[in-house]
């Protein structure tokens, strides 16, 4: 059922100029915004802004403009650490992405606390992004890798959770939001009973940011790693928060300016105290600038406004894309956000992309960076839509008129 | 530049003319995938798979009595299929040398040279490459 959203959409629209592009003759219907949320004119205006008029390298400096740079910078720290209602700002580190924060717990963390004979978890559910950097880790330190398997609509399997758990994992890694399947894991309880064991829990947060209202002491995790252009900031930036007292133990990642104290050739070099410690080289300065205003921008609206919405979405895109005939729609969990993957008998998700594409709609096809997903329920891939707080109803209609014509013309 | 080659690619063009309309074209496109003869199943091996991002492409080489090249493939994506029965129409029963040196213009004429882009991970690109290697190494042989 189509239900007007919290807030004035067609207002909220007209924010995000790229709405009012034109693809192949079609008004753009964006319905790819788990990839990549486009971003409202203050994000845009405020990075030129900076860039403008206030640019300079940030600390250390004496000057007014490196000051005014800093402030700016640190003042997005802070902004953060209230979003996501961390302790201290010394939790928030800022990375390039999601991507960055999980190799760095890796590149630190995990490097210098796994070892032969550990055990990590992960769950089927996880992008590439959240296996990759574990794999490449254990193939070094020769620590295990046990998955947590998933059950037939895309939740996770709690006893393939309960084993996994009882090998005593050293690390936990879960996504918050599966970027393939809207799975929402319920983290705070999987945190919890982790935590009983033992393990350290790393939540990969990149699909949930711009859904949910995070609090990352109510979750209880250790780590949280997200990306700023999936909540309509700039790409290029993201954030990892982690525990203080895990972070003062952990050894720094990466070398450079700012993340030391002293650099001596004669003594041994030390290191700046955290976030610093991890924040080697010039950061990206406008990108982090730039979420500052996507974050004021999301509050503004309200996450739970933005959220309500994008759930009669998801509802209206299943109801309706169940309509046509041969439809599985993969992925039917209850708790779901973001994302409404499916599969039309008889055809392949490229040629159905392809066609959409014809008719203005951007959607991903492919395996969405998560193949053992996909490999798990024996498909090569699905087509993907994913809503943000400017979807519409009308633009689940345009998919659902060109899924239609597609089928047509491919079967 | 080979004549043989030149003139198939022309005669796409001229096909598609009567196509003016992306939903006739891609229906044709379709079309063409599906009369596609399938690979024999026992050459839909992994040595014979470009992997694309999105859908894959088997492409086996072979050549003839008469010292051409002879060219079988498939994908799983009706699309994909359709434009690579189109290279295969293009490039295959030609000499190594007429591969290995063609220049292929058709796909841009008649509107479609997105499929061929880097970007987009469809595993045509490859297969072309690879069409292309095949030409050479028979032709080295």
């Amino acid at each position: 059922m189509k239900r007007n959203a919290a807030y004035d959409l067609n207002a909220l629209r007209r924010e995000f100029p790229i709405l009012d592009r034109e693809v192949y003759g079609h008004p753009l219907v964006y319905l790819d915004s788990a990839a990549s949320a486009q971003k409202p004119r203050v994000v845009i205006e405020a990075q030129r802004e900076y860039e403008a008029h206030f640019h300079s390298n940030i600390h250390r400096g004496v000057h007014t403009l490196a000051t005014q740079a800093t402030e700016a910078y640190e003042g997005v720290r802070s902004k953060l650490t209230e979003h996501i209602n961390a302790a201290r700002r010394e939790e928030i580190i800022f990375t390039s992405g999601t991507t960055d924060s999980i190799n760095l717990v890796a590149g630190t963390w995990g490097r210098a606390n796994l070892n032969s004979g550990d055990v990590v978890a992960l769950t089927r559910l996880e992008h590439h992004s959240n296996i990759v950097p574990w794999q490449i880790l254990a193939k070094e330190k020769g620590f295990d890798i046990v998955v947590i398997e998933i059950d037939e609509d895309g939740s996770l399997c709690e006893e393939s959770l309960k084993a996994a758990l009882s090998r005593s994992p050293k690390l936990l890694c879960v996504s918050h939001v599966s970027n393939t399947l809207g799975t929402v894991n319920d983290v705070t309880r999987i945190t919890a009973q982790a935590h009983e064991v033992g393990a350290v829990v790393l939540v990969d947060g990149a699909q949930a940011v711009p859904h949910k209202k995070i609090d990352v002491r109510d979750i209880g995790c250790d780590f949280y790693a997200a990306s700023g252009h999936k909540m309509y900031g700039p790409s290029g930036v993201g954030f990892l928060y982690g525990k203080a007292e895990l972070l003062e133990e952990m050894p720094p990642w990466k070398g450079g300016g700012e993340m030391i104290q002293t650099v001596s050739f004669e003594e041994e070099t030390t290191f700046n105290v955290p976030p610093y410690k991890f924040e080697a080289g010039t950061p990206h300065l406008s990108g982090v600038i730039g979420l500052g205003a996507a974050l004021d921008w999301i509050n503004s609206v309200g996450l739970d406004k933005i959220a309500e919405h994008e759930e009669a979405l998801i509802k209206y895109a299943s109801e309706r894309l169940s309509e046509i005939e041969g439809m599985r729609l993969i992925g039917t969990s209850k708790d779901k956000a973001s994302v409404v993957s499916f599969l039309v008998d008889g055809t392949h998700p490229s040629d159905i992309g392809t066609i959409l594409d014809q008719l203005g709609v951007a959607v991903r096809t492919g395996h969405h960076c998560t193949e053992p997903i996909m490999n798990k329920l024996g498909i090569p891939g699905t087509v993907r839509a994913s809503f943000a707080a400017y979807s519409t109803f009308e633009e689940v209609d345009a998919l659902v008129a060109g899924v239609e014509r597609a089928v047509k013309m491919l079967r | 530049m080979s004549a043989t080659i030149d003139s198939r690619q022309n005669q796409i063009i001229e096909e598609f003319e009567m196509f003016p309309d992306w939903m006739e074209k891609y229906e044709h496109i379709i079309e063409l995938g599906k009369e596609l003869n399938l690979i024999d199943e026992s050459k839909k091996i992994d040595d014979n798979l470009i992997k694309g991002c999105q859908s894959r492409v088997w492409l086996s080489a072979e050549m003839s009595p008469e010292g051409n090249v002879v060219f079988e493939a498939d994908s799983d994506a009706i699309i994909t299929k359709g434009l690579v029965a189109l290279m295969i129409r293009v490039l295959s029963d030609a000499t190594p040398k007429e591969i290995a040196e063609s220049n292929l213009h058709f796909l841009e004429e008649i509107g479609l040279n997105a499929h061929l882009s880097p970007t987009r991970s469809n595993g045509l690109l490859s297969m072309v490459k690879q069409m292309k290697m095949y030409g050479l190494a028979f032709s080295v042989r």
